[in-house]
């Protein structure tokens, strides 16, 4: 028990936002859409990483959210950028659009 | 003494490496200095060695240089031994190589690949010592093999014309059967008495059965058939003369050839246990003789007459080593040195003459051209013909008397042999040096003696040719026979001589009579009656044919092995290759790319597939972990 909240909860809160960001990341094409479920998936996990580190009283679960939340950050700022270049290119945002380097 | 030894093949092998790396800086009178100085000094090495040797109480010497292998139970220094059998190959190779590399120098003045010679003649050198020195028979092979290489490299030496190559390579596969005889016997050895050094194995040869000795010997001999050029892998020797002439004098007459001479006398016990080995041995070795002499008979070419001619005289050398004459056979292999050296380099000098010319259908009154050729090759002619007291004779002589108490018949055929040998030799001097010329005018003007360099070995080589009988006169003749006495030691199983000195005599009369009314015929036939070799081929009568044909041997094999061979390889080819590997090659690249094609089209750039796949991948692998 966290706070009078079982512990299934937060299982079952973070694996719904899983599921969302996954499936959004299959059946979305809009680029700024991909990323935010790629957020959601990441903060489903981090949810997951703190819950059971607070119910293991072990802190290394949440200095490893602290790593996730930075690499998540630097990744938006790179992803964000090369998205930008790319609708200066293709005036789209469609990653469906980038298939060029298939052949 | 041991550093001796072992300097001894160290001088051939510095002069080669010298003219192999430097020989195109150096200019060609330095290059042939150090080829010939090099050998000069091994044959310097082997006369104090051999002086040396008299003094020793064992008649042998050792000489470990290291150890070479050393894997479990086998074991096999490279070691080197020099016993009388051994000192006399030395002398003789590095004797009579040490005139060649002499006449080499005039011989092959013009030609470009001067440097290059004279590193293979060294190289040649340095394996054949390895060969007689070694002492065990993985030495001895290495030598084998390695005077197989330069043999090969000097018929092959202008590589430019296609009919040399094919003659090297010829010479090099003929030479690989009778090596993998060779090879076997050396296995068979080792398998039965468990090392291969010599002085394990003769004391012990005759501890185990008749039939192994047998099938070492024999193996053994097809070696020998191989190197000395007996039937039926004789075909290559006439072909070897496509090299220069010096070469055929050094490598295909004086010294290589004599390599399975020299093995069957060093491995002489097993010849003297297995009667079977033996009687092939002279059976093989006369039949060569013969046969060989009856093709030399009616050959045009100087060189090859020659070269029938050696062939012809190492199967007399066999003769006597089948018949147990071990040490007449190497007395011979000494005398056969000299003056079949000795026609070689006369030889050459002619066709040096005769700018090039070999066909002596185109020579003729030659006697006072090229005086000092002329008086050195009729030494030589009648040193081979056997007319006493030249050196051939007494060879020859010896040989002959030990096969005819031997077996009868054996003399009388080694006899129609050695007359045989009368003929074609004087028929080739008459042919060459009497009666008018018939070449063009060109090479008439053309005629000049060689120089120095080539006149003066041929000389020495002529009063070696006159004198060698020395060597191992008969007790009938007031000597010793120094020859005999001193191989005795090696020769572990002797068959003492019971003839009388009535027949000895009797014998000799009998050769020399034979001898002189073969070269009465001959002068009948090539100076009385003038007669010369029809120019065209089809003046020839049918039997006169078949002998200039050498017996349509080479078509023989030729149509035997070779056809065989071709139309085995078509077959191979058509079916084998192309149908059965050449279908699977192509299928397997076939398969990969056409499901490589099919499995392109997944990847399709759309990135929610990839991940679709990747989210399907990654819950088969966790239902997978689960389940299992």
């Amino acid at each position: 028990m966290i706070n009078g909240i079982s512990i299934n909860m937060y299982l079952m809160l973070s694996t719904v936002l899983f599921i969302i960001g996954a499936v959004g990341v299959m059946a979305r094409r809009n680029t700024i859409i991909l990323f935010m479920c790629i957020e959601l998936m990441l903060n489903a996990v981090n949810l997951l990483l703190v819950a059971f580190s607070t119910l293991h009283a072990d802190t290394s679960g949440q200095v490893f959210v602290f790593f996730i939340m930075a690499v998540a950050a630097s990744e938006v700022a790179v992803g964000l950028a090369i998205l930008s270049m790319v609708y200066r290119n293709t005036k789209s945002i469609d990653s469906e659009l980038l298939s060029k380097l298939k052949h | 003494m041991n550093n001796l030894i072992i300097l001894l093949p160290v001088f051939p092998l510095l002069g080669f490496l010298v003219n192999a790396f430097f020989g195109k800086k150096l200019n060609k009178q330095i290059s042939g200095l150090v080829a010939s100085l090099s050998v000069f000094c091994s044959f310097a090495a082997a006369v104090a060695v051999f002086i040396q040797l008299q003094n020793t109480e064992a008649h042998a010497v050792t000489v470990n240089v290291f150890s070479w292998i050393n894997s479990g139970s086998l074991s096999i220094p490279f070691e080197y031994l020099v016993d009388p059998l051994s000192s006399v190959f030395l002398l003789i190779i590095t004797g009579v190589g040490f005139l060649i590399h002499v006449y080499s120098i005039g011989y092959m003045a013009h030609d470009e690949g001067f440097a290059r010679f004279f590193a293979y003649l060294n190289l040649f050198v340095f394996f054949m010592l390895l060969l007689v020195m070694g002492n065990n028979y993985l030495v001895m092979f290495v030598g084998w093999e390695g005077v197989g290489l330069c043999s090969y490299l000097l018929i092959g030496f202008w590589f430019k014309n296609t009919d040399y190559n094919n003659a090297a390579r010829k010479a090099f596969v003929m030479n690989r059967i009778g090596d993998l005889g060779f090879l076997l016997g050396v296995i068979l050895i080792f398998l039965t008495y468990g090392s291969i050094s010599f002085q394990d194995v003769f004391p012990n040869a005759g501890t185990v059965s008749t039939g192994t000795v047998t099938s070492i010997a024999l193996l053994l001999f097809i070696g020998a058939m191989g190197k000395s050029a007996q039937i039926p892998l004789y075909t290559w020797l006439p072909d070897a003369m496509a090299g220069p002439t010096p070469v055929s004098a050094l490598i295909h007459a004086a010294t290589m050839v004599t390599a399975g001479i020299y093995m069957v006398a060093r491995s002489n016990v097993f010849y003297s246990i297995s009667h079977v080995a033996s009687e092939t041995v002279a059976i093989i070795g006369l039949a060569t003789a013969l046969f060989a002499a009856t093709i030399g008979l009616l050959q045009n070419d100087i060189k090859k007459i020659l070269a029938y001619s050696t062939v012809s005289q190492l199967g007399l050398m066999f003769l006597g080593l089948g018949v147990g004459a071990y040490s007449s056979s190497v007395f011979h292999v000494t005398t056969h040195a000299f003056f079949k050296a000795l026609l070689f380099l006369g030889a050459g000098s002619v066709i040096h003459a005769m700018g090039g010319e070999q066909d002596i259908r185109k020579m003729g009154g030659l006697k006072g051209k090229i005086r000092i050729t002329f008086l050195t090759m009729f030494t030589g002619t009648i040193a081979i013909s056997g007319i006493p007291p030249f050196s051939g004779f007494f060879s020859k002589d010896e040989i002959l008397a030990h096969s005819y108490e031997h077996n009868k018949v054996y003399w009388v055929l080694g006899m129609i042999a050695s007359m045989l040998t009368a003929f074609y030799m004087f028929r080739m001097l008459f042919l060459t040096f009497y009666g008018r010329f018939r070449g063009s005018a060109a090479q008439e003007h053309h005629l000049h003696e060689s120089p120095p360099s080539m006149t003066i070995p041929l000389i020495v080589l002529a009063a070696l040719s006159v004198l060698g009988g020395v060597l191992g006169m008969p007790e009938i003749w007031g000597m010793n026979n120094w020859m005999h006495h001193f191989l005795e030691p090696v020769i572990l199983r002797q068959v003492p001589s019971t003839l009388s000195h009535e027949t000895e005599w009797t014998l000799m009369a009998l050769a020399v009579t034979a001898a002189l009314a073969v070269i009465y015929l001959t002068y009948m036939i090539y100076r009385r009656y003038g007669i010369t070799p029809a120019l065209r081929e089809e003046e020839l009568k049918p039997w006169q044919k078949l002998l200039y044909h050498k017996y349509y041997v080479d078509e023989l094999y030729e149509a035997l092995v070779r056809k065989p061979l071709d139309a085995l390889a078509v077959v191979f080819h058509k079916f084998i290759d192309l149908q059965v590997i050449d279908t699977i090659v192509n299928g397997v690249g076939g398969f990969v790319k056409s499901t490589g094609s099919a499995i392109r089209l997944i990847q399709n750039g759309h990135i929610s597939l990839y991940v679709v796949s990747m989210a399907l991948g990654l819950i088969g692998i966790v239902l997978l972990t689960f389940l299992v």
